[in-house]
């Protein structure tokens, strides 16, 4: 949604922009924020007639809107400075130029303020509604049934989206800020399961991974907003792969701890079901055959309960030691 | 002269492109993948500028080629994330989508500082740039898309399937996995060969809006597809000629904006799905409910005499119902299918038919059923 947002607020902005005639009017907050909300209303007005699933109405309304604003901005060209390049690309190297001066006083640049504006609002929204956007988020019945209307808060967090997506697009363009926007909050999401800490560490991990991408772009001297998108790209893939519970080497490390203690589980209960009786059925070198596993599995298996002393071999026999008779029998009456 | 060769030259471009997106558009709708398409177009970015960097060429099939492999890895990613981790699919498409285009940003701004400036005009695949189209990029889109279709009417049962019930086709020993494989390489590649035509924002329109458009006029997928291809390059021709006759109109977007159009007008007009319809239907029902209401009040009042055509007052059938309004109207209609008649005045009886249905009628709603 909020990529389908960042692109659909651009006819707002244009035509807020056409209204003041500069970029730096808090009318284009107001007027991204409206086409924001329109999107929003729109997608969810197509999908309420039921004649077309969500993703195919997201998927029309931001293009159509986007193309208005492109339409517009054409129908003015030569005599406006709004590029649709900056607008999907923005350039962060420029923003330090365009100063905040009140009184001939330089109070620094002027994206700082606005952006540290929008970030503060945010912040301030989040806190002041944290528990009602916390109960809409996770179980929305529940909160309507509370009383809470998520529909609305929903609306808000919408419009604080397309505010923020306003507020910074001369700076990374729309495309990045989606990334801004997904990808530090996905790489938090695999490393914990509280919401608090979440927000704590999404926050961080969108403030290193600006810096690193500014470095980034510095020394390869390329596009600033592309090499904070690469450097966040970089961030999800590390929580992807390394984040301790959930990253993609820890899920195929437990899969595998739990094959080796699922084989070793199988051998002691077939210990302890030929305890006694036939030898053959505990000589070691028979094992692949009783419990059907390949050779080489099969000793792996023995090395790993002798070392653990779940059993021992005596002349090619395995005998269980009172560990393994422990497993197998847990084993057996748990499932 | 030179502007009706353009002119032809995109009104071509952009009629392929509708009939191609059209057809492959059809499954991506159906099988719930629109975005899909916003995601390839954004993530073809850095494997345009990958493939210049690597070849130095900028003929269109080397940086088609190059588009259609980093879509295809983006899909690949975008899959892979939603599968293995809690991570959403939407929220994996846009973090894919933003990351490949930032990457792609980051090799084509770092191409453009390098000493010899060959590189000019890669960046049309952003925007697109339909009047920068020449006849070769044309061959190419029709050679590439003639090939997509021919592999659409091969595989055309098995992408049905596909479509509707993957899961019967996995019990009917279908390559599921090699099927979707294949159907999603299309699809990229439709989406990389619009690229150029209306650029990396519009092409998600130009994938869904022709097959939404189609949806609405059938049940049918054949149907739907000829529909959909047929609306596609519609809007095509459509948009390049509007685009054409007007000034500072670029033709990406107004050819997006004709599409849309077309999505709005099959969805009002469409047969038995369509808004209008909708409502009429409704509006038929909601009469032939005040009709039946009505036929079983004169029922119930005539149960109170001898003969069940016994006469009544339209004041009495009128308090019956406070906030139906007057019966008068819907007793005329009664009176024309001969269900009841007027006695004189404003006295109103049930007919013989109008007995028999009105005990039908009746019973069913004291929950007896049709007898």
């Amino acid at each position: 949604m909020s990529d389908a947002i960042s692109h659909a607020i651009l006819p707002g902005i244009v035509v807020a922009f056409f209204f003041t005639g500069s970029l730096s009017s808090p009318l284009l907050l107001a007027g991204g924020a409206a086409t924001g909300l329109i999107t929003v209303a729109l997608v969810e007005m197509l999908r309420k007639t039921q004649l077309i699933r969500e993703d195919a109405a997201i998927g029309l309304v931001f293009p159509a809107l986007f193309s208005v604003g492109v339409l517009l901005i054409a129908q003015y060209a030569g005599d406006v400075h709004l590029d649709i390049d900056v607008v999907l690309l923005g350039e962060l190297a420029f923003v330090p130029f365009d100063r905040w001066i009140v009184g001939g006083m330089d109070l620094g640049p002027r994206a700082f303020y606005v952006t540290g504006g929008v970030g503060l609002a945010c912040a301030f929204f989040l806190i002041l509604f944290y528990k009602e956007l916390k109960l809409a988020t996770f179980d929305a019945g529940l909160a309507a049934a509370l009383g809470f209307m998520p529909a609305l808060l929903h609306y808000g967090l919408m419009a604080l989206v397309s505010i923020t997506a306003v507020a910074v697009f001369d700076a990374v363009g729309s495309v990045l800020v989606v990334a801004f926007m997904v990808g530090p909050p996905a790489a938090a999401y695999l490393l914990t399961d509280r919401l608090h800490i979440l927000i704590g560490l999404a926050a961080g991990i969108g403030v290193v991974t600006a810096i690193a991408g500014y470095w980034i772009a510095y020394a390869l001297d390329g596009s600033i907003a592309g090499s904070m998108a690469f450097a966040v790209g970089l961030a999800f893939g590390g929580a992807f792969l390394f984040a301790p519970n959930r990253g993609v080497v820890a899920l195929s490390r437990r899969r595998a701890r739990q094959r080796w203690t699922f084989a070793l589980k199988m051998l002691t209960i077939h210990l302890l079901q030929h305890e006694r009786g036939l030898l053959e059925e505990r000589r070691v070198e028979h094992m692949q055959d009783h419990m059907r596993w390949s050779g080489e599995f099969a000793q792996r298996v023995v090395r790993i309960g002798v070392t653990s002393g779940h059993f021992r071999v005596e002349d090619g026999e395995l005998l269980l030691l009172p560990a393994g008779r422990t497993l197998a029998k847990a084993a057996i009456t748990d499932t | 002269m030179l502007t009706d060769y353009t002119l032809r030259t995109v009104a071509l471009g952009a009629a392929l492109l509708g009939i191609v997106s059209g057809a492959l558009g059809t499954f991506a709708v159906l099988r719930r993948q629109s975005l899909l398409g916003d995601a390839v177009s954004h993530a073809a970015l850095p494997g345009i500028a990958l493939a210049f960097l690597l070849t130095g060429s900028k003929a269109p099939i080397i940086l088609i080629a190059g588009a259609a492999v980093a879509g295809w890895a983006a899909t690949w990613l975008i899959m892979a994330t939603s599968w293995s981790t809690r991570i959403k699919y939407d929220s994996a498409l846009g973090l894919v989508l933003s990351v490949f285009f930032g990457v792609g940003l980051l090799i084509l701004t770092a191409i453009q500082k390098m000493p010899d400036a060959q590189q000019a005009g890669l960046d049309t695949y952003l925007f697109g740039q339909a009047a920068s189209l020449v006849q070769r990029d044309v061959l190419t889109m029709a050679i590439l898309g003639a090939l997509a279709l021919a592999a659409i009417a091969i595989l055309w049962k098995e992408f049905k399937i596909l479509s509707f019930d993957p899961e019967f086709a996995r019990s009917l020993q279908l390559p599921v996995r090699r099927l979707d494989a294949a159907l999603t390489m299309l699809l990229v590649l439709a989406i990389v060969i619009g690229l150029q035509m209306v650029g990396v924002v519009l092409m998600s329109a130009m994938l869904i809006a022709p097959a939404a458009a189609a949806r609405q006029w059938t049940d049918r997928l054949g149907i739907m597809m000829v529909i959909s291809m047929g609306a596609g390059a519609l809007a095509g021709v459509a948009g390049a000629l509007i685009s054409a006759s007007g000034s500072h109109l670029p033709t990406g977007p107004t050819i997006v904006l004709c599409i849309s159009a077309l999505v709005l007008l099959s969805m009002a007009l469409a047969p038995n799905r369509g808004l209008a319809w909708r409502m009429v239907n409704r509006y038929r029902k909601s009469m032939q409910l005040g009709r039946e209401a009505l036929l079983v009040d004169l029922y119930i009042l005539a149960l109170k005499h001898a003969e069940r055509t016994h006469a009544h007052d339209e004041t009495a059938l009128a308090l019956m119902r406070p906030g139906a309004g007057s019966p008068r109207g819907r007793l005329r209609k009664l009176q024309e299918i001969g269900l009841a008649e007027r006695a004189h005045g404003r006295l109103w009886r049930l007919t013989d038919d109008g007995v028999k249905e009105a005990r039908r009628l009746y019973r069913v709603r004291k929950g007896g059923g049709d007898p």
